[in-house]
């Protein structure tokens, strides 16, 4: 299905337009909007024409973005797409936080919630956002016909104003918008033909970004209101641990301590500032009792992944006769791969506030689940949804991350017992140790070759615990979890026979959640490091091999060759240096990278340089794809290099970022992005640069060293010259 | 009573004086521009520069800072450095979430301060103690050139 059929299939133009004429008629009135949108609470003055567009009388054009903004760009690309169609300049465009409203602002690729992930921001609303544009601009088209007395399409648009080419009068659209709001809203819109486009295909500069320099950018961490206290907090340091007992008196006797609020897994002292906070959560001293899991460590989780990796999976996908082209083979190949549990660590760490009334509860977060937070508050403080006002902020950070809750819902919590708006931080030890962590995954291939070395035999069991099983229920069926095979059914190369499977085992003591690149970032990693594995023992150039099998797939043999061609794969090079390729076709998205490395004498690793071409179909921004490629394979390298929670008598043992350590600018290699033109539907581009990295860097280190690792992050003890 | 001058402005705070200046700047006055990371000057989100050298608010006493002159994200855009780095920020882009960059200028603005011509060297070893997490780091680099050339035009 096309982008184009399933956003029509999911939210239909009428769908999006209805709504809008809900806001438009007056729904604004119930939220309470932030301090810097101030303007939008004088709805009398605004032309409001949907749930994206406000255009107030002196023509400034405000977009409220669905999707929140986490670093990705989506505060600039998403306000592009308006921006086209409406045919205004971004120059004269600001950017609000959407309320929480699946109706409103739901993402069609998400099952219409109001969910930022997946990267699927753009994919989801690249349709929804230009017909939001395109109906204001007929409605203030419309209102100059009426005023000049021509026909609407006499008239055209030209940046902010509606003109009559034939009189040459031109009429700025903040002088329309009381007329344009008494039109009625089409039904029908025309969109622009993707040529004429002149924003889109553009880098237009950041909206997100000059609070950003000067320190004014408001985070959830840096809200402020009146008569607020901070909170912080120390939950049990075993997964399924109670609260046993604390001294409250030591605490409260800390100057600028003022309540000690328990909950069952967790204390919070609650503070003028989070400097008398700490020090009082210090002076209570809290115990905990461990429960069940007070003597787990990740030995005991793999050995039990590595023992359902035995059993038959749920089949996700089967395509002609493994089994007997398996046993048909010239050679068969067995392997399995192992990837670790992994924390987000976003730089601003957990942190909200919340102001428990008699009616009613108030939230200021970043999230990426705006309206799941709300319900979850509700539910656990037993309010209607409604009496439940959330306010989104920038994200510093996600990474899929703020894709839960635990921290909203525990700081609903705490201030239902405080008097007054409590802001609750996580300390960064807080913060690493109750994560909720990438999953560790245990998987087994075999490929059957044939006596050229080419696999016509493909199997891969995939063993993990299921993230779609708890976060979307309706999406896990058959025993299969989607995101866990995502990557792996839909590999890029031809493969007579394939077979995938997919084993749920869920680990006790540990709770898993999404993390950048989901299920691909996994499920590439393996793959592409097999396939290197495969072409070694063909004998054949790890390029050419990925060639000869991506015949009937155009665009990922583009993109790999382009990384080829430009990272100068086949020139030699030192001793102890080697180039590494992958290429995948997800997220929407191909692309392939090239890592040059060198391994050190102690077997250490340093990324010298990657090569990225990415192939995203129409690239709405492309300074900003190029931006999050860079940030991909940063975030990628990290991991691969050192990215390991792990986990002894119960407890997370890594706390900051001292034994959790992330790449720095002395360690960041050269980067060097290409972006393919092309027309092809929008893909996601915020997860694959990290998707392709680890077995870019793999497969580097194999060229240089013949050691194949299966296992992250890199064991540099194994690489020692 | 701890007497501070904060971006020009004296001001007396109720705050004892082991606080680390991060926590006054941000719950006692309010300026939440300087950030919190790691606590433990791993990170560098919280960087600020008293008597114009870089420093990790986090681990800084107020007792240490008292009567020096303490400048934050809100007033390094005062400064030729600051405003040079602010710009070039902008010009290439920089930003991403923008999180940790407050402590990023800040520590750029220092080295633009006292280095007229940074080298990649000198860019290592002024930046390497602030982290990044959504990779920026090509782009600093980039940028720290283009601010020196700003700030020396």
């Amino acid at each position: 299905m096309t982008i184009i059929e399933r956003a029509e299939r999911n939210v239909s133009r009428r769908l999006v337009l209805k709504a809008g004429a809900a806001i438009g008629g007056g729904l604004m009135i119930g939220w309470r909007w932030e301090s810097s949108t101030a303007a939008s609470a004088e709805a009398p003055t605004l032309f409001a024409p949907n749930a994206f567009v406000r255009i107030d009388r002196q023509g400034k054009v405000s977009i409220v973005s669905p999707m929140a903004e986490m670093g990705q760009g989506v505060y600039t690309a998403l306000p592009m797409l308006v921006a086209e169609e409406l045919d205004v300049d971004m120059s004269n465009v600001t950017v609000e936080h959407s309320p929480p409203n699946d109706k409103l602002y739901g993402n069609a690729f998400l099952g219409g919630s109001q969910t930022t992930g997946n990267s699927s921001s753009i994919r989801g609303f690249y349709l929804p956002l230009r017909q939001a544009g395109a109906a204001a601009r007929a409605m203030l088209v419309a209102a100059a016909a009426e005023k000049l007395n021509v026909d609407a399409n006499a008239l055209i648009t030209e940046a902010g104003f509606v003109v009559d080419a034939a009189g040459k009068r031109r009429i700025a659209y903040g002088e329309l918008t009381d007329a344009a709001a008494k039109m009625p809203v089409p039904t029908d819109v025309k969109l622009k033909n993707p040529s004429t486009f002149r924003i889109v295909g553009t880098p237009a500069k950041r909206l997100d970004v000059a609070g950003k320099v000067d320190g004014s950018a408001v985070f959830g961490i840096d809200v402020k209101l009146p008569n607020m206290q901070i909170a912080t907090v120390a939950a049990s340091p075993v997964f399924g641990g109670t609260l046993a007992s604390l001294d409250e008196a030591a605490a409260l006797k800390v100057p600028g301590v003022h309540q000690v609020a328990k909950l069952d897994n967790a204390v919070a002292v609650i503070a003028e500032h989070y400097w008398a906070a700490r020090k009082g959560l210090e002076a209570a001293n809290p115990k905990f009792d461990d429960g069940p899991h007070a003597s787990l460590t990740t030995a005991d989780v793999v050995a039990a992944l590595a023992k359902a990796s035995e059993r038959q999976g749920a089949v996700a996908k089967n395509e002609g006769d493994v089994t007997s082209a398996l046993a048909n083979a010239a050679t068969k190949v067995d392997a399995t791969y192992e990837a670790p549990f992994l924390a987000h660590a976003t730089m601003e760490p957990m942190n909200c506030t919340v102001e428990v009334t008699a009616d009613g509860c108030e939230i200021w977060v970043g999230t990426q689940i705006p309206t799941v937070a709300q319900q979850a508050v509700a539910q656990t403080l037993g309010l209607k949804p409604e009496a439940v006002r959330l306010h989104n902020h920038l994200l510093g950070g996600g990474f899929g991350r703020r894709l839960e809750y635990d921290f909203i819902v525990q700081a609903a919590l705490i201030a239902k017992q405080a008097k007054q708006p409590v802001k609750v931080v996580w300390s960064r030890e807080e913060d690493i140790q109750h994560d909720m962590y990438r999953p560790y995954y245990y998987d087994r291939l075999s490929a059957g070759l044939d006596e050229q070395g080419m696999p016509v035999a493909w199997t891969h069991r995939i063993v993990g615990s299921s993230i779609i099983a708890r976060f979307f229920p309706a999406l896990f069926k058959d025993g299969i979890d989607p995101d866990a095979v995502d990557g792996a059914v839909d590999m890029p190369y031809a493969i007579p026979n394939k077979r995938v499977e997919y084993v749920r085992e869920e680990p006790p003591g540990i709770p898993t959640a999404f993390w950048r690149g989901v299920g691909p970032t996994h499920n590439v990693y393996v793959i592409e490091s097999f396939i290197d594995e495969l072409a070694a023992i063909a004998k054949k150039d790890p390029v050419d091999y990925r060639r000869a099998m991506l015949g009937s797939n155009p665009r990922a043999l583009h993109v790999l060759n382009r990384a080829a061609e430009i990272a100068g794969w086949g020139k030699p090079l030192a001793d102890r240096r080697g180039r590494g390729v992958c290429v995948h076709n997800t997220f929407g998205s191909f692309m392939s990278q090239v890592a040059e490395v060198t391994v050190l004498k102690s077997g250490e690793v340093r990324v010298d340089r990657v090569v990225c071409v990415v192939d995203t179909g129409v690239a709405v921004n492309p300074d900003i794809i190029v931006a999050q490629m860079q940030s991909g394979i940063i975030f990628g390298i990290t991991a691969a290099l050192w990215g390991e929670i792990t986990l002894k008598n119960g407890r997370v043992e890594q706390s900051n970022f001292t034994d959790y350590k992330m790449l720095r600018i002395n360690e960041a290699p050269i980067i060097e992005v290409e972006v393919v033109k092309s027309g092809a539907d929008p893909g996601g581009i915020g997860e694959p640069g990290t998707t392709s990295l680890a077995p870019a860097v793999l497969n580097a280190v194999f060229a240089a060293t013949g050691v194949r690792l299966r296992k992250l992050p890199i064991n540099a003890a194994l690489l020692r010259a | 009573m701890v007497n501070l001058t904060v971006n020009g402005s004296k001001v007396s705070v109720d705050a004892p004086d082991d606080m680390p200046l991060l926590w006054v700047l941000r719950d006692i006055l309010g300026m939440t521009g300087t950030k919190f990371g790691c606590g433990i000057a791993q990170c560098g989100a919280c960087t600020v520069h008293v008597d114009s050298e870089p420093r990790r608010s986090c681990v800084t006493p107020i007792r240490q800072v008292a009567d020096r002159e303490i400048t934050t994200i809100e007033g390094v855009g005062t400064t030729p450095a600051g405003r040079a780095v602010q710009k070039a920020w902008l010009d290439l882009e920089v930003v991403q979430c923008g999180y940790c960059q407050s402590g990023q200028i800040m520590s750029a603005a220092a080295i633009i301060g006292s280095i007229p011509e940074p080298t990649d060297n000198d860019i290592d070893q002024g930046m390497s103690g602030n982290i990044c997490r959504c990779g920026t780091y090509v782009r600093i680099r980039e940028a720290i050139k283009h601010a020196a050339k700003l700030a020396s035009g």
